[in-house]
């Protein structure tokens, strides 16, 4: 089982290379089960796409 | 072969330096944000304005703005590049400015346990928020915002950040995560929670 640390780990490295399925599968099961990570993952995507309204501005 | 048309629109266009100089502006600050140097900034974008006076490359392929930008970056890249050769500071990670937000299990301690911020649209509609956002992001340590900065700033990817720095895959992603750990944080305590508001 993914700890929160390591999960935080994928999601940041899935904007940069694409995840094996292993990783995914195993990130997704604890997403399902981690709310503080879920918020986290959303705030990760959302700070991408920050950075490219805040380049526009 | 070519017909008459595709060849004009390849013909160097003049630019027209009143449109370049408007820019000028967003590009020193475009330039500040990566390099964290004003007096540098103003330097490298009149070189870049000159450049794209004289250059005579500019086709009318692409707006002027994205021609300009494009040889601005590649100044920042050379600037960057030329930087990692003769490293003035060490290299010593600076963790300041960063709670470690897990405890021992490396799970979240419940009082750093990540929020919900909402609907993104609405937080990027607050003017205060950019404020914040621009505050976080020079709150970055040193080495960790020229990597953050690079991918997500000047839009290189991860593989060429490598590259221009002379680090390894798995170091660029221990820096990504840290990096966007810290602005989450920041983020979160500044304007989400509105701590110090």
């Amino acid at each position: 089982m993914l700890k929160c640390k390591q999960a935080t780990e994928l999601m940041s490295q899935s904007q940069d290379r694409a995840l094996t399925l292993n990783e995914r599968v195993r990130l997704k099961l604890h997403l399902l089960i981690c709310s503080g990570c879920t918020n986290c993952n959303k705030q990760m995507r959302f700070l991408h796409e920050a950075m490219e309204q805040f380049r526009k501005r | 072969m070519q017909n008459e048309s595709d060849q004009q629109s390849l013909q160097p266009q003049k630019v027209d330096a009143e449109q370049i100089a408007m820019m000028r502006e967003e590009m020193v600050r475009f330039t500040t944000l990566q390099l964290r140097d004003a007096i540098l900034a103003e330097d490298i974008v009149h070189e870049t304005i000159n450049a794209a006076l004289s250059s005579g490359k500019y086709t009318g392929r692409g707006s002027l703005k994205s021609w300009v930008f494009a040889i601005l970056r590649n100044k920042i890249i050379d600037v960057i590049r030329d930087r990692n050769r003769h490293p003035t500071e060490s290299f010593i990670e600076d963790h300041s400015g960063y709670e470690d937000p897990f405890d021992e299990r490396d799970h979240w301690k419940e009082a750093q346990t990540p929020a919900d911020w909402g609907r993104p649209d609405m937080v990027m509609a607050n003017e205060q928020f950019w404020v914040i956002f621009e505050i976080c992001l020079n709150r970055l340590p040193e080495n960790t915002a020229r990597v953050f900065m690079m991918r997500e700033h000047l839009e290189l990817d991860l593989k060429e950040v490598c590259k221009e720095l002379d680090i390894s895959d798995k170091n660029a992603w221990v820096i990504m995560h840290r990096a966007r750990m810290q602005l989450r944080q920041c983020l979160e305590m500044n304007f989400i929670t509105g701590v110090h508001l």
